[in-house]
Formats: C-alpha cells, sequence, structure tokens
C-alpha cells in the first residue's frame, strides 16, 4: 500500500500499547482503537492477487461539504469508523467538489496512519492537463502515490490511458481503471477492456441496475480486470424502496439485519465483483455497510431469489 | 458529454441538501451583521417605494445602482467564495452575477435620462409586491419550512431573494425608448430569470418544498412585463 508504514500486526500491537498507556492523543486527532469488528471479507485483485476487502467508500455528495469545518469532522469521523471496522479502499474524483480535500483532511486526523487503498480518477477533457490534474488530486489526499488511478466516465480516455500507464510502469501507480455509472458507454467500456491492459473497471451495479451481469462482468473474469460497483444503493433511492418492506426472512441466512447489508451482499457475492463503494456521510451506516462484508455470503441459488424479491416488490 | 440524453437533473447536484443549508448558514455568520444590515436597506428602499405613488426622479437610478452593488457582493462572497467549493459551475455563476451588475448599472444610465416613469396599476402591484416578497418574506421561508433562522436567505447578500426583488425592481423601471436602450434593459432580465430556473431545478433535485416558488415568480413577473409597458408621464 501506498501510505502503509508497518505491518498490520505490528501496528495492532502497537496501537494496542499506546492505549494500554493511555497515551496523550493530541486534540483534533482521532484515535483509531484496535478493529473490534471480526475479520472483512477481501477478494483477490486478479492481475496481483493483493487482497482487497469487499466493501469499499464512496465521497460522490457526501464528502462535498465545502469548507464547513463541523461537516469536515463529521466525515473524518466516518473514515475514522471505516478504518476502525477494516475498511481500505476509498474512491473520489476531481468531479466531486471538495470531497478530494475532505478526503485529506480525514485522513490526516486518523491516527495512527491508516493503511488507505487510495483510488482517485483523472477527468478533464484535455489530455496533457491529465498529470497536472492526478499531482493536484494527489496534494488534495496528500498520499505519496495513488493506488489506482481511473479514466472518470470515460472522458477522453484515449489520451489518459497511456499516461496512467506510463504512470504505472514508472512505480507512479499501482493500478489503472476507467469508470462509466449509469449504464452509459458500455460497448466501449468493453471495447477498452479488450483492447488495453487494465487492472480495474468501475461499473453501475445494484440490485435494481444489473445490466453489467450480461457483458462486462463475464468479460472482466475473463480478462482477469478486478471490478468495483459504484452506486449500490442508488444514492439512497433504492434503500428508500426497499426499507418500506420487511426484510425478508432469507436475510437471515446471510447474517443480514437491514436492507442495506442485503444489497450490499448482493454485489459483492458476484464471482467477478471486487469491491462496492457506497457513499455515507454517517458513522452508523458505515459500520452497517461494512459489516455487510462479514458472516455469510448469498450462494448463486440465493443471488437469484434475491434479485427475484426485489423485482417483484 | 457523450449520451447528455440520459443525464438527469439529479446527476448534477453534487451536494446535499444539508450542504447546501449549511453554507448559508456559514455565510450569515461570517459576514453578520451584514444580513441584519442587509434586511434593513432592503425594508427602508421597499418603505421609500411603498409610499410615492411616482417615483422621485432621482430615485430611478438609485435603485439599479444599489442592485448592481448586491449583484457584484453575491458574485464574490457567495458564488465565488463560497457555492464554488460546492458546485463546479459556480465561477460561471459568479460571472453571470458581475453581468448583471453591470446591466444594471446600465440600466441605472438609462433611469438617469428618462427619468421617472408612470406604471399601470398591474405593474406597479407586481413589482411592489414581487419586491416585498424578496425583502420581507423570502427570509422567513425556512424558518416556516422547519430550518432555522440562521439558514435565512437575505435580500441584497443571497441570490435567490436578490433575484426574485430585482425582477420586481425591474418591473418598476424605465425600459428605454430607442432601440439600444430598449435593449439594454430588457438584458437586465436574462440573468434573474435564468437564475430562477437554475435554483429552483436545484432546489427541486433537493426535494426542498419551495422549489416552484421562484420560477413561479419569474414567469408571473415575465408575463406582467410583457403585457404591460412603463411609459414616460405626460408632461
Amino acid at each position: 500500500m501506498s501510505t502503509s508504514t508497518l505491518p498490520i500486526e505490528r501496528r495492532r500491537v502497537l496501537r494496542r500499547l499506546a492505549l494500554g498507556l493511555g497515551a496523550p492523543w493530541s486534540a483534533g486527532v482521532l484515535a483509531q482503537p484496535a478493529p473490534k469488528s471480526p475479520a472483512l471479507a477481501t477478494k483477490p485483485i486478479p492481475s496481483t492477487g493483493e487482497a482487497l476487502p469487499v466493501v469499499g467508500l464512496g465521497t460522490w455528495i457526501t464528502f462535498n461539504v465545502g469548507n464547513d469545518r463541523a461537516a469536515r469532522d463529521g466525515c473524518a469521523e466516518v473514515v475514522n469508523a471505516f478504518f476502525d471496522a477494516g475498511g481500505q479502499m476509498i474512491d473520489s474524483s476531481p468531479m466531486y467538489g471538495s470531497s478530494q480535500p475532505v478526503v485529506g483532511y480525514a485522513l490526516s486526523r486518523v491516527k495512527p496512519t491508516p493503511k488507505v487503498f487510495a483510488a482517485d480518477k483523472v477527468w478533464t477533457s484535455s489530455g496533457p492537463r491529465g498529470p497536472a490534474q492526478i499531482e493536484e488530486s494527489r496534494r488534495h489526499w496528500n498520499v505519496a502515490r495513488f493506488d489506482l488511478l481511473q479514466v472518470h466516465n470515460l472522458l477522453s480516455w484515449e489520451e489518459h490511458l497511456p499516461i496512467l500507464l506510463a504512470m504505472k510502469a514508472a512505480g507512479k501507480l499501482r493500478y489503472v481503471g476507467i469508470t462509466t455509472s449509469e449504464g452509459r458507454r458500455h460497448r466501449e467500456i468493453e471495447d477498452v477492456m479488450r483492447r488495453h491492459p487494465l487492472d480495474f473497471v468501475q461499473v453501475t451495479y445494484n440490485l435494481r441496475d444489473r445490466e453489467v451481469e450480461q457483458r462486462i462482468l463475464p468479460l472482466a473474469r475473463e480478462r482477469g480486470i478486478a471490478v468495483i460497483a459504484n452506486r449500490p444503493f442508488r444514492e439512497g433511492a433504492l434503500l428508500r424502496e426497499l426499507q418500506r418492506h420487511r426484510l425478508p426472512t432469507w436475510a437471515a441466512e446471510i447474517d443480514c439485519t437491514n436492507w442495506a447489508q442485503v444489497a450490499l451482499k448482493f454485489i459483492v457475492s458476484h464471482p467477478a465483483l471486487t469491491c462496492a463503494i457506497p457513499a455515507t456521510s454517517s458513522v452508523a451506516h458505515v459500520r452497517e455497510n461494512m459489516a455487510a462484508a462479514t458472516g455469510r455470503m448469498p450462494d448463486s441459488a440465493l443471488r437469484q431469489r434475491m434479485a427475484a424479491h426485489v423485482d417483484a416488490l | 458529454m457523450t449520451e447528455w440524453w440520459t443525464y438527469r437533473l439529479s446527476d448534477f447536484l453534487m451536494f446535499s441538501a444539508r450542504t447546501y443549508r449549511r453554507l448559508f448558514e456559514l455565510y450569515n455568520t461570517e459576514v453578520w451583521p451584514l444580513p441584519l444590515v442587509a434586511f434593513i436597506v432592503g425594508v427602508a428602499a421597499l418603505a421609500i417605494v411603498w409610499h410615492r405613488p411616482r417615483v422621485p426622479d432621482i430615485a430611478v437610478p438609485v435603485g439599479p445602482v444599489m442592485l448592481a452593488a448586491a449583484w457584484l457582493w453575491i458574485a464574490w462572497a457567495f458564488q465565488l467564495q463560497r457555492y464554488a467549493t460546492i458546485l463546479t459551475a459556480a465561477p460561471w455563476f459568479a460571472a453571470a452575477f458581475a453581468f448583471e451588475a453591470l446591466i444594471l448599472l446600465a440600466a441605472a444610465w438609462i433611469g438617469a435620462q428618462t427619468g421617472a416613469v408612470s406604471l399601470s396599476d398591474g405593474r406597479r402591484v407586481c413589482g411592489l409586491g414581487l419586491f416585498a416578497f424578496a425583502v420581507l418574506a423570502y427570509p422567513w421561508i425556512g424558518v416556516l419550512l422547519g430550518r432555522p433562522l440562521s439558514q435565512a436567505e437575505v435580500f441584497g447578500i443571497a441570490p435567490d431573494p436578490t433575484a426574485i426583488g430585482t425582477l420586481g425592481v425591474l418591473l418598476l423601471m424605465p425600459s428605454g425608448e430607442s432601440g439600444g436602450r430598449r435593449l439594454a434593459g430588457a438584458m437586465a432580465w436574462l440573468i434573474p430569470l435564468a437564475w430562477c430556473a437554475v435554483s429552483g431545478a436545484t432546489l427541486c433535485t433537493m426535494d426542498a418544498p419551495e422549489a416552484l416558488l421562484l420560477p413561479a415568480l419569474a414567469v408571473i413577473a415575465l408575463v406582467v412585463a410583457i403585457r404591460t409597458r412603463a411609459t414616460r408621464p405626460a408632461a
């Protein structure tokens, strides 16, 4: 990991020692206690085999809070709870307003420095402007380098992709990807996936939007490309819809206590899926979301039942 | 943008309703006591216009000059300094607001050349009504909807009531009789009307109960402006 400096077990021991000694954490710093949660389910990134927790953290809308100090502190609490639960991947973009500096602010508040998998994007129609934008994003995050950079919504991907691949070859970046959302430009996504050495592809996938099951997810498996699912709750609309109904009895079979966990387990249990990135500004919700990466996962038969159940609502 | 037809209004909303409301709360706190001063100045201006059936010649250019100052302030202090922190398009809005300030200065010049105008009852009532609504009622809408007064949007420093109030003032202004002056007068309407549409769409996407208020008032102002004319009084 780009920002990891200590092996995780050693960091845990040091953290526990520090807590046991009653270390005087400075004001304004969120002390990260030893993780109390059960181990998160992980999946390997196909191009390297590196294990990644199946639930990450998105920042669209929720982290765009401008200079509101109280709201920034709230985001820092969310990030702290995310790492406390064992999370790693945080995803942002220069398109998300102030989200990048708020992520940087939140990361600076969590001590010790968390093991973040920093995923960001390049989003400009100008190829030559790409590197400067990436550098600006890196400064906002205050990380040594990004783990993953993606071409946002395929914008000028022909110009950006060679630059990202060159950065990876030079060791300035670990993984390269492309993104789309809400079913847009899937044919072009497939084309890029076939012709270029991608590590990641990010698409919309949830209980309602399942178009990617037809071609993109099988292609990702075939090509050894990790898949990130965005909009797992359709910006909350899916949960608002589902929460009008009782939780089905089969939810208990996969250790779900709420609809958010059902929705996330459906996504991350797809064999081609690597990670879902729900966004939230609530500590309670981030804990709920992270719990979806624990316990039993649905098998293929139950996944079909879940989709059919939601279709029938 | 490819596949533009697949985008919805909500795809362009980059922030939550809570963040948007907090923006006004922090703005009011940071520029305090300006919200109070703006409210008092607005009430004083309304009282002057309300009690005079015929606007004095000297007041004709003063109104748009004060409005121009308000639009310029909002361009800088709100759009550029604050809204731009959560909305990528806000610098463009700032440019539009600054441009409106220039047009209002042109309108002030036209007013100074033209002098006072006679208004039909309908135009005067609508103009005064919109101005009064923007100054007196708009700050309380949020309170009525359960939001704190600290998030109030005040005429002269917040964009929505200023746009509505400006439409009201424009109804009370001469539009110019020659082609160039008439064009300048008409142009002063464009940005307030466009802002009512943009802000209405933003509020609508946030499911704000007052979302349709701004566009509805803008349509009323436009219809009244088209159906009535401000003319010079008979000598």
